[in-house]
């Protein structure tokens, strides 16, 4: 098939493309690296009279550091990421990730910002984020906000932006050389999407210890202490998670979940472990 | 030519000569209908069924387009495809070109749209509205053949196309003989439906050639002849009307061997419009609307004494054949050969088998590579293992005990296959020392450092290729394939043209052919022109389908260079003025005492110096015609035995193949590489097929599976990197002991795969007895296991 028409601006200015997309009434997307909403396009699943392309906007493939934080342009591509062509500041966890995502040429289009706004709940960078606790940077007409990432997500595909509202960047926090982290994605073969992510962030200097559960059919599941689950390897605790966060005992889903989970705990406890 | 290789490079019979195909393959510039242009061409788009069964109500075309949307109502006097079988109770289909009573499948086509683009088409076919009456699915092939199922052809009576039924001795016998065998085992076996996925997708472009009063029609496909003859008859045209030039192909594996409904509407819009018309298959329309492939069910037990030896088989196998029988195989090709091919390499005493084609609301199932010897070897290897483990012997065992010997070739098995030559055993036995048996034993009983469970599989098979008259005329389906024909000539410059009416679709008929015309002629491979799949210019043939274009079109061009080289010799007697016995044939010229005469010397007389030519010459001159037919038509039998080690994570339900060998015999081998390349790209399909490929269908028949995101396929990680032995036991029967071996490759990997797997889980007490093998569908072996043990345990589904 063949995508239903549509009108295409390049702007590189991003009031510009704010200001086209909130004229379309509502019939108008952002696009980047095309990787989610071509292919949705072209079965003519989607059918956007606008597209309006970010990829000439100059700011939003801008990284810089602010105080503890690194603010991530939303147009940085996956294979930029993998290449550590950006700089890393989480200990090698975001270039691991990002090697893992759909195949080289998708991620040398893919978008960080554009698979964040599309909300696959199965995608790895909207678990990631989670993880990390990062801070949604976006831009619309009235202005620009700042959304927290427990409010990002309102189920699957769907985000709090506005239509006509554009995610410009992400802000993690820097990771201390002290914080190890684990990420195990469960799929079919490499380059699918993932049926169940279970991963862990670990910091014994700041106490912080968080874990998700992930690729549900919802918004990454956060397990904001999960420090119990390092200390000891406690399955009705495990249990108590996998329910809270949906998953139906007993099921398929629940048995790749709950695995997934296991083994990012004990990689965790592993690297708990290993000085370095 | 790669600068390395030289003129004086081996090039003939068992040269791995690198392909001539690769210099414009492997810098992206084939030439396929995709990437045909034509001055005004326009596009097709489709209005296809968006249920599996019901009656067309209404077809309403949107107002101010109707010029621009065709229904059958337009389409007078063009018939459907009708592709009968001569096999006693086959019930006949009728497959609409474009449905107007009723559909039967989701994706049937209803109305051709057509525009300057493919947008603009698809923005019509949106538009036109098909007014429905449902009626209930027939989606499960064994719910199919109840009574009181719903009907796919209402004047039926039933849902089987087809009933076939072997017995080697009547029933109370047979049961009588064996209720007393020691060992029986019994599966229920199922495979999933496939899509056949070729790179490509089928496509056509269709122009009315003014000049010539002919239909011209590209399209992608393996048997243009066959596809012409077909198209004539349901556009009421003669064949003489109609020229099909299938180019540059992106894979066939038996999908683009059946004549489509969008072939005929084409031709038909192309007449009509007087201007040339394209429809391109999208990847949509591939898996969800045109004909899969492999769904099988069976229910199978062996008998066998205390050693391990086969007294009998008794089988029900069903096929899910899809809504229609395809031209020109049929729908009941698949399952009446699994009641003729399922003893496989095996001897044994007994045999019944019951078959069943059954039609249901699906696409049409097709012969994809192997046929129906995948699923076949799938279920008696399934067996085989279980007899092992009853008899307490290793699978390998169980197969050199059974196994037709290499000294009772040729062999007429228990269905009357004649087996040519072969020693099957040793494959067995050379793919055992490969693969290291005791060293994967002892791994196993080690166990492994991360608690994935170690399993080894083998599988053995015997594939019958190439062949002809005598096999294919019991089917009695529109094709029977005779006298393969050739046809060959010189240019005045001395390069050979071929032209074959088969084609080349990955199986590198380009080399492999020039390859024969060297052995004979002692021509360089770079001066041998190949032309195929024009049936303007090549000789009538069946196509390239069975595994038999080098077994026929290379016997034929050998056959003709023989021909071709006596005509030569004759010349260049007179030229050097020798006398013929005293000549010899060397590095493609006639040699004598006094001289040389070269090929392109002599091609040069015949055409620009006629005078110099001997006054009694041969008048057909430089071009042979002939056909070429195998000392017994009844098929070349390539074997191979694959085995497999897999690593099984019995938490996820994963498996790793760890290592593959494939020991394969394909008789003489004209170029290794080209077979290597053959297996290799087989057996990744039928890892395809033991893991990740299945086109699963709701109760009200919608397919599942509509992208690549979900019709799994296997890729560069999931293939190992397989190691590939060759064994060479020469036909008796072919021009130079070939054998067909094109399908080989995808026959062998499923069984042999399942088989690994299920000797990982065996401890656990559990098996899996269905293809893909799913993560799913091993934590669902291995939680009715637990379930079995310890009726407590917290098991999974």
């Amino acid at each position: 098939m063949k995508a239903a028409r549509f009108d295409y601006f390049k702007p590189a200015d991003r009031a510009e493309a704010v200001r086209l997309v909130a004229a379309s009434d509502g019939m108008g997307k952002f696009v980047s690296g095309n990787q989610s909403l071509g292919p949705m396009m072209n079965l003519r699943l989607a059918q956007p009279e606008l597209l309006v392309d970010v990829r000439g906007i100059a700011s939003l493939r801008e990284c810089r550091h602010e105080h503890d934080s690194f603010v991530i342009g939303a147009g940085i591509t996956h294979a930029e990421i993998e290449d550590r062509r950006i700089e890393d500041v989480t200990q090698g966890l975001l270039p691991f990730v990002a090697a893992g995502i759909a195949y080289r040429a998708v991620r040398n289009r893919g978008t960080v910002g554009g698979s964040l706004a599309h909300a696959d709940p199965a995608a790895d960078w909207i678990n990631v984020m989670r993880l990390l606790d990062a801070q949604y940077l976006v831009s619309g007409p009235a202005g620009e906000r700042v959304i927290a990432s427990d409010a990002w997500m309102a189920g699957a595909f769907t985000t709090a932006l506005e239509p006509d509202e554009l995610l410009t960047a992400v802000r993690i926090r820097r990771l201390a050389p002290t914080a190890r982290w684990s990420y195990y994605k469960f799929n079919r073969k490499p380059g699918e999407f993932a049926e169940a992510i279970g991963a862990f962030y670990d910091d014994a200097v700041s106490g912080v210890c968080r874990a998700v559960i992930g690729a549900i059919d919802a918004p990454p599941f956060l397990i904001a202490n999960a420090s119990a689950l390092l200390e000891r390897d406690d399955p009705a605790l495990l249990a108590q998670h996998l329910e809270h966060a949906g998953l139906e005992p007993g099921s398929y889903s629940y048995q790749v979940h709950r695995v997934a989970l296991e083994r990012a705990a004990h990689m965790a406890r592993e690297h708990r472990r290993t000085p370095q | 030519m790669n600068p390395l290789e030289h003129a004086s490079r081996p090039q003939g019979i068992g040269a791995p000569l690198t392909r001539k195909e690769d210099d414009r393959f492997m810098r992206g510039r084939g030439e396929y209908v995709g990437n045909i242009r034509m001055v005004g061409m326009l596009d097709v788009a489709f209005v296809r069924s968006p249920i599996a069964h019901g009656h067309i109500v209404g077809i309403e075309k949107p107002a101010g387009l109707e010029h621009a949307v065709y229904t059958m109502a337009e389409l007078t006097g063009v018939l459907p495809i009708v592709a009968n079988s001569s096999l006693p109770g086959f019930k006949s289909s009728e497959q609409p070109v474009l449905a107007s009573g009723k559909v039967r499948q989701v994706g049937e086509t209803i109305a051709m749209c057509v525009a300057e683009t493919r947008a603009a088409a698809e923005d019509i076919a949106a538009q036109v509205f098909v007014d429905f009456e449902e009626l209930p699915a027939v989606t499960d092939m064994l719910a199919a053949r109840l009574p009181e199922s719903a009907l796919v052809h209402d004047h039926w009576g039933d849902n089987v196309f087809l009933e076939t039924r072997i017995n080697t001795e009547p029933n109370a016998a047979f049961d009588e003989l064996c209720s007393n065998a020691p060992i029986k085992v019994q599966r229920k076996l199922r495979t999933a439906r496939q899509s056949m996925a070729p790179m490509e997708g089928r496509g056509v472009v269709a122009h009315w050639d003014k000049r010539l009063s002919q239909l011209i029609v590209y399209t992608s496909a393996q048997m243009v002849h066959v596809t012409r003859t077909g198209l004539a008859q349901c556009l009421g045209l003669d064949e003489g009307q109609v020229r099909v030039i299938s180019p540059d192909v992106g894979g066939g594996f038996g999908y683009k061997g059946i004549l489509l409904p969008e072939e005929v509407c084409l031709g038909w819009l192309a007449m009509r419009l007087g201007r040339p018309v394209r429809w391109i298959e999208d990847r949509r329309e591939q898996l969800t609307a045109n004909a899969n492939c492999r769904e099988h069910d069976y229910n199978i037990t062996a008998y066998a004494d205390h050693d391990g030896r086969l007294l009998a088989v008794d089988c029900e196998a069903s096929v899910d054949s899809g809504a229609y029988s395809s031209y020109p195989f049929s729908a009941c090709l698949e399952a009446a050969q699994v009641g003729s091919i399922l003893p496989g390499p095996y001897k044994m005493e007994r045999y019944r088998c019951h078959t069943w084609s059954v039609a249901t609301n699906k696409p049409p199932i097709l012969p994809y590579r192997g046929v129906a010897r995948t699923g076949v070897c799938y279920a008696i290897e399934t067996v085989m293992d279980a007899i092992a483990v009853a008899a307490g012997l290793e699978p390998y065992e169980v197969r050199l005990r059974n196994l037709v010997g290499p000294h009772e070739m040729p062999y007429d098995n228990i269905t009357n296959k004649h087996f040519d030559s072969g020693d099957y055993p040793q494959a067995v036995r050379r793919a055992i020392a490969a693969i290291d048996l005791p060293a994967v034993r002892e791994r196993q009983r080690q166990g492994e450092p991360d608690g994935r469970r170690i399993g080894f599989g083998l599988a053995v098979f015997c594939e019958q290729g190439a062949h002809g008259t005598s096999v294919y005329h019991g089917w009695g389906i529109p094709m029977v394939p005779g006298f393969e024909p050739v046809v060959i000539r010189l240019t005045p410059d001395g390069v050979l043209e071929l032209r074959a009416g088969v084609h080349s679709h990955g199986q590198s008929m380009e080399t492999t052919l020039a390859q024969i015309a060297h052995e004979v002629l002692g021509i360089d491979t770079d001066r041998v022109r190949t032309v195929l799949g024009d049936t303007g210019v090549t000789p009538y043939s069946t196509g390239t389908w069975g595994s038999r274009s080098i077994v026929m079109a290379g016997g034929a061009v050998g056959k003709a260079a023989k021909e071709l080289k006596e005509r030569l010799m004759k010349i260049g007697a007179w030229l050097l003025q020798e006398p013929l016995e005293q000549l010899t044939w060397e590095a493609g010229a006639v040699v004598g005492a006094s001289g040389r005469r070269s090929i392109a010397e002599i091609a040069h007389v015949w055409y620009l110096k006629p005078q110099l030519l001997p006054p009694d010459v041969d008048p057909r001159g430089l071009e042979v015609a002939t056909s070429y037919q195998a000392r017994r038509d009844t098929g070349t039998f390539s074997y191979a035995c694959h085995a497999v080690v897999v690593a099984v994570d019995t938490e996820l339900g994963k498996v790793e193949l760890l290592d593959y060998v494939i020991v394969e015999d394909g008789g003489v081998l004209i170029n290794p590489m080209v077979v290597d390349g053959q297996v290799y790209g087989g057996a990744a399909q039928g890892i395809g097929t033991a893991l990740y490929e299945a086109m699963p269908y709701s109760e009200d028949g919608q397919p599942l599976a509509s992208t690549l995101a979900d019709y799994l396929l296997p890729g560069a990680t999931e293939v190992p990197a397989i190691r590939i032995e060759h064994m060479e036991t020469p036909s008796p029967y072919t021009e130079f002991g070939q054998k067909g071996i094109g399908e080989s490759g995808a026959i062998g990997s499923p069984a042999a795969i399942s088989n690994a797997v299920n000797d990982a889980l065996r401890p656990l007490g559990a098996e899996v007895n269905q293809l893909p093998i799913t993560p799913r569908a091993i934590l669902e072996a291995l939680a009715v296991a637990a379930r079995a043990s310890t009726p407590l345990a917290g098991a999974v589904v």
